[in-house]
């Protein structure tokens, strides 16, 4: 159902820098429609990063990381041509798996 | 997984005795609808994908913190704050970043204080990984904002005000 998370992963130096944009509605379970009735909670609660399979970053995130969520982070040990893979699981059991390849 | 394991031994008492009567299956059956009503209605504590539900319902810095694993935290002038902004003119979307100096860091979170779930975050940050992230948030008023950085096994604590013009409940 949801729209494929862009990725780029870069060497720069001896670190693989790495960009996520997700695209998620990361409702709060705040915010009220017109009628005045609550719009569920519904957002990306678990996300994993994992390079060549091995796990590179995890999180956990609440309803306050915003609607589309940016992550960027760096990690070492990574080459041109590894594989890269991010997954992640929403509050209603939804899962998204995205990969590319280190430039 | 508990699920799995809670439901094992009512089908396998329900296997074990065909003689069973039509009545007793019934109130089983409701039991166990009942049981699952429970469990729609009153969120698990810990699910099975580890998502921690109390770190993320605690309302005060030392809440979320004991909810994390920490006993107390020290405050650090070892974590830097890169690009965050002062001011944020769009609550929908503060860009936060967060580098620890701290060695061995294993985890950071942040903790915006006066959003209504102030734990917003929480990464894992294995060997190998910079312990820097940089993520976007909501943020429903101005606020203190907390980076709470586990290191070594311990938990430290930086906190820096962001004001917001205009706010991004949504």
């Amino acid at each position: 159902m949801a729209d494929p998370t862009r990725i780029r992963a870069s060497m720069q130096g001896d670190k693989v820098l790495v960009r996520v944009l997700m695209t998620h509605e990361m409702e709060s379970g705040q915010r009220k429609d017109a009628e005045g009735r609550i719009i569920p909670a519904h957002f990306i609660r678990e996300v994993s990063v994992r390079h060549n399979g091995r796990p590179v970053l995890a999180a956990q995130w609440g309803p306050a990381v915003s609607k589309n969520p940016f992550l960027q982070f760096a990690f070492a040990g990574g080459k041109p041509g590894d594989k890269l893979q991010v997954s992640w699981v929403d509050s209603k059991g939804d899962t998204r798996t995205d990969e590319t390849t280190i430039s | 997984m508990r699920e799995v394991a809670g439901s094992n031994p009512a089908s396998a008492t329900i296997n074990a005795s065909m003689t069973f009567h039509r009545r007793t299956i019934l109130k089983l059956s409701g039991a166990a609808t009942l049981a699952s009503m429970a469990g729609a209605l009153r969120p698990r504590a810990a699910p099975a994908q580890g998502w921690n539900q109390t770190a993320f319902g605690g309302k005060t810095l030392d809440d979320i913190v004991k909810a994390l694993g920490g006993s107390g935290y020290t405050p650090t002038k070892a974590v830097s704050w890169g690009a965050t902004p002062d001011i944020a003119e769009n609550g929908a979307a503060v860009q936060v970043s967060i580098t620890s100096a701290l060695p061995k860091t294993e985890a950071i979170a942040v903790v915006i204080e006066k959003n209504p779930g102030p734990l917003a975050a929480q990464f894992d940050v294995p060997s190998g990984t910079e312990p820097a992230i940089v993520t976007r948030f909501k943020m429903a008023q101005t606020s203190n904002v907390h980076a709470v950085v586990k290191a070594d096994g311990k938990y430290y604590v930086s906190t820096r005000e962001i004001r917001v013009t205009f706010g991004g409940c949504g």
